[in-house]
């Protein structure tokens, strides 16, 4: 290859093959998370210098056993693979393979093969075959096969240097012999396809064929002509799919024959069926899971705390600092009230969720997150959810912007959007304090049972509302979507492996990078929207402030704090978030609200935390910290209409309704938007959410008055 | 007689794949290594008896019940 191109170089393999490890050893930290063009796989590419000269853009193609596709994911290998004019078309392949289970990892490195690009093997975990006392000739290999083989082991690095070495000097490939000859099968067909669209490859042409009906980046016309091709040679697709594979496998045995040696009297795999023993076990297996949530709950609650609260002064001082720096006036109002909140609130987040995708990385990367998948299948396919979508609803109590990016694991899509449309339902670690505060108000705080308070047991009722309300919208969305995809769990339980540190690392890096830039963008527009909206109003009622309130009010008998209260309460009452909030009113009514409450729930549409500040300042209270002042305040809030008080039991518990189950998170729309590729999902999802929300505040209300 | 399938097998027994009763999932499990031929066993059962986890072709694979009953077994 030429100095001074850049090669392409497509990384291939089958799930737990070690990829993500020789990706990471490739590329380092400089690697770059896009999206394949139209589609919702992620793309991770990163460059990798193969020799002084010689430098390399790598591709992570995803995980897959076969060519043939059986999720969205898996797809874009043929895509690129198979297709010369693809712009992500390889110049060479990694094809990594694992060496401890050699045979079904050969598949897919040998239809890789007959595609005809220049392939180079990774004999992965080499380690782990000669501990079983096995031995693979790699030199009889690569005749047999014949390509470069580089024996490694990605997890500590080792054959990295060779690799590289091997790539920078690859050629293209003569014309080779193929392993599976689909000419034998379908010639007609095949010289039919290949003139049609100018391929010279037998195997592109064959999966062409094979692949039109399912593939999304061939085009409809080219649809149908292939289709008619098929029809006029009478391609039995299923049938000389079969063939392959078989024929394929006795070619792989006979490769195995001669290149790897057996020892027969080692057993094999002797931990992980200890372990499976007691993860899989009637009472230990959920046990143990029980006290891995409980683990992964109490460090998103309690470790997280520690650096969100020294984000969340950070900014505030930041946004403090800077309006003493700067000129007074409306910019430096919208960056110290505006943007620097905004970012802070995007920024909040990255704790919970470092630290739950280092969880999930840590459980995926010993295998002992496919145990729960296999441990919770059959529960969650009763709701239309798969045993992975266990994961992303768990998550969910803390967050869900995580928990709904943790859904990829999902192959099926019909299952993984089912899990991100009811995963907001979970009651996350926002709604916590509106809760807490409501209850306070409308429940007494009583003992019950000698041990259990009143309080406590109500909160715990609005999480279970919160999850009885995904699993029921759940299996709504069973009965509605069809697919025509179908639901699989041909899992592979790979074996119990130690964590590779550097890969959780990684991903902790990426998923909060990744992020920061998608759902942040969105967070912080919505952000300066808001405070717009609560800035500003029609007219000059919001400049007049001051001298309504010295109109109003005796100045002698309010405080510096309390008229800059009513200030602040009177602008907020006449700026446009005031009046959208008395334009809703006739419609929240019958829910037991009043304007008010209102323009805390049009906030709270941007983060549900947004409520309790926002009661503050229309309650004219100064800081959030002392949440029993705006308890009182709340408490002896009246009804003008009835004279009693606004926060009545019926009230209160239509306003916890309504917030345990209304949308109220820009956020988690912009994640809906990101992963489902579209706006249809999160308007969906927004509309059903807040309907469920507004109805069930209603009957709750109209119930309890 | 009646077809054996993977699911009669005992927890710890084997039998040797014979052939296939779905099209569409016999397809992917050829893929996976489930090949007329080969010995599978079934190692145990999930806590709920859905899905198993049997060991074909040198690794284990989780499988759900009207997954595993399409294989038959000699």
């Amino acid at each position: 290859m030429a100095s001074g191109k850049i090669q392409k170089i497509a990384l291939v393999g089958n799930p737990n093959s070690g990829k993500s490890s020789l990706f990471n050893h490739l590329t380092g930290l400089n690697q770059k998370i896009g999206n394949f063009p139209g589609v919702t796989v992620d793309k991770k590419t990163g460059f990798c210098q193969l020799t002084k000269e010689v430098r390399a853009e790598i591709i992570d193609l995803p995980g897959t056993y076969s060519i043939y596709p059986n999720s969205t994911d898996e797809k874009i290998v043929f895509d690129i693979l198979g297709n010369r004019s693809n712009p992500l078309h390889p110049d060479a392949v990694v094809v990594i393979v694992d060496a401890s289970n050699f045979k079904r990892n050969l598949l897919l490195f040998t239809q890789i093969r007959d595609l005809n690009i220049p392939a180079v093997l990774a004999l992965n975990m080499m380690d782990i075959v000669e501990k079983t006392g096995h031995s693979i000739d790699a030199d009889v290999l690569a005749e047999r096969l014949q390509v470069p083989i580089v024996p490694m082991r990605a997890r500590r690095g080792i054959g990295v240097d060779k690799l590289k070495e091997v790539l920078a000097g690859i050629k293209p490939n003569g014309a080779v012999r193929p392993i599976f000859d689909a000419r034998l099968h379908c010639g007609a067909a095949i010289d039919d396809v290949k003139k049609n669209f100018q391929i010279e490859e037998d195997y592109v042409a064959y999966q062409m064929l094979q692949q039109y009906s399912i593939n999304d980046s061939i085009s409809d016309r080219d649809k149908l002509v292939l289709g008619e091709i098929a029809i006029k040679h009478d391609f039995k697709r299923d049938e000389v799919r079969r063939k392959e594979t078989l024929e394929r496998y006795a070619a792989i045995n006979h490769v195995i024959d001669s290149a790897v040696k057996e020892d027969a009297s080692y057993l094999p795999k002797e931990w992980t069926s200890k372990l499976d023993s007691i993860f899989t076990h009637k009472i230990w297996g959920y046990a143990i899971f029980l006290f891995i949530l409980f683990l992964i709950f109490q460090s998103i609650f309690a470790w997280a705390t520690v650096p969100m609260d020294f984000i969340d002064l950070t900014f505030s001082e930041l946004s403090v600092a800077l309006k003493d720096m700067l000129p007074a006036g409306a910019l430096t109002n919208l960056i110290t009230e505006g943007v620097i909140p905004g970012i802070g609130g995007i920024v909040i987040f990255i704790p919970q969720i470092a630290i739950l995708f280092a969880f999930i990385s840590v459980l995926e990367e010993t295998g002992y997150m496919s145990r729960v998948v296999f441990l919770m299948d059959k529960i969650m396919r009763k709701f239309g959810l798969n045993g992975k979508s266990v994961v992303p609803l768990i998550s969910g109590v803390a967050c869900a912007i995580p928990a709904i990016m943790a859904t990829r694991t999902i192959e099926n899509w019909k299952e993984r959007l089912i899990t991100i449309f009811v995963t907001p339902f979970m009651s996350c670690s926002a709604r916590l304090p509106v809760y807490t505060i409501l209850i306070a108000l409308i429940i007494p705080d009583e003992p019950v049972l000698g041990i259990l308070n009143l309080q406590g047991l109500a909160l715990m009722g609005m999480y279970l509302l919160g999850f009885l309300a995904a699993i029921l919208s759940a299996a709504l969305m069973k009965l509605i979507l069809k697919t025509k995809e179908r639901s699989f769990l041909v899992m592979e339980l790979p074996t119990y492996k130690v964590p590779r540190w550097k890969n959780v690392g990684m991903t902790m890096f990426e998923k909060s990078k990744t992020f920061v830039f998608e759902a942040g963008k969105v967070i912080l527009a919505i952000s300066i929207v808001l405070w717009v909206l609560a800035s500003y109003g029609p007219g000059d009622e919001i400049e007049m402030a001051e001298q309504r309130i010295t109109q109003q009010y005796d100045l002698s008998q309010l405080s510096d704090v309390e008229f800059e209260n009513k200030v602040n309460a009177y602008r907020l009452e006449h700026s446009y978030a005031g009046i959208f909030g008395k334009a809703i009113e006739p419609a929240i009514r019958p829910l037991g609200y009043d304007w008010k409450i209102g323009i805390a729930i049009i906030t709270s549409f941007a983060a549900r935390e947004v409520f309790v500040g926002t009661m503050a300042t229309i309650y004219s209270i100064g800081g959030v910290e002392d949440e029993s002042t705006i308890k009182s305040r709340m408490r002896n809030e009246i009804n003008p209409d009835t004279g009693g008080p606004r926060y009545t039991f019926a009230a209160g518990f239509s306003l916890l309704v309504f917030y345990a189950f209304a949308m109220q998170c820009m956020s988690t729309l912009a994640i809906v938007y990101r992963e489902t590729k579209g706006w249809k999902w999160p308007i969906l999802q927004f509309v059903y959410m807040t309907a469920v929300a507004y109805l069930s505040a209603l009957f709750v209300f109209q119930v309890f008055k | 007689m009646k077809i054996r399938s993977v699911v009669d097998l005992n927890p710890g027994e084997s039998g040797v794949i014979n052939g296939f009763m779905d099209e569409a999932l016999s397809l992917k499990l050829l893929e996976m290594g489930c090949l007329p031929g080969t010995e599978i066993k079934y190692n145990f059962a999930a806590p709920l008896g859905d899905p198993i986890c049997v060991s074909v072709a040198g690794y284990n694979l989780s499988l759900r019940l009207d997954e595993a009953i399409t294989i038959s077994i000699q």
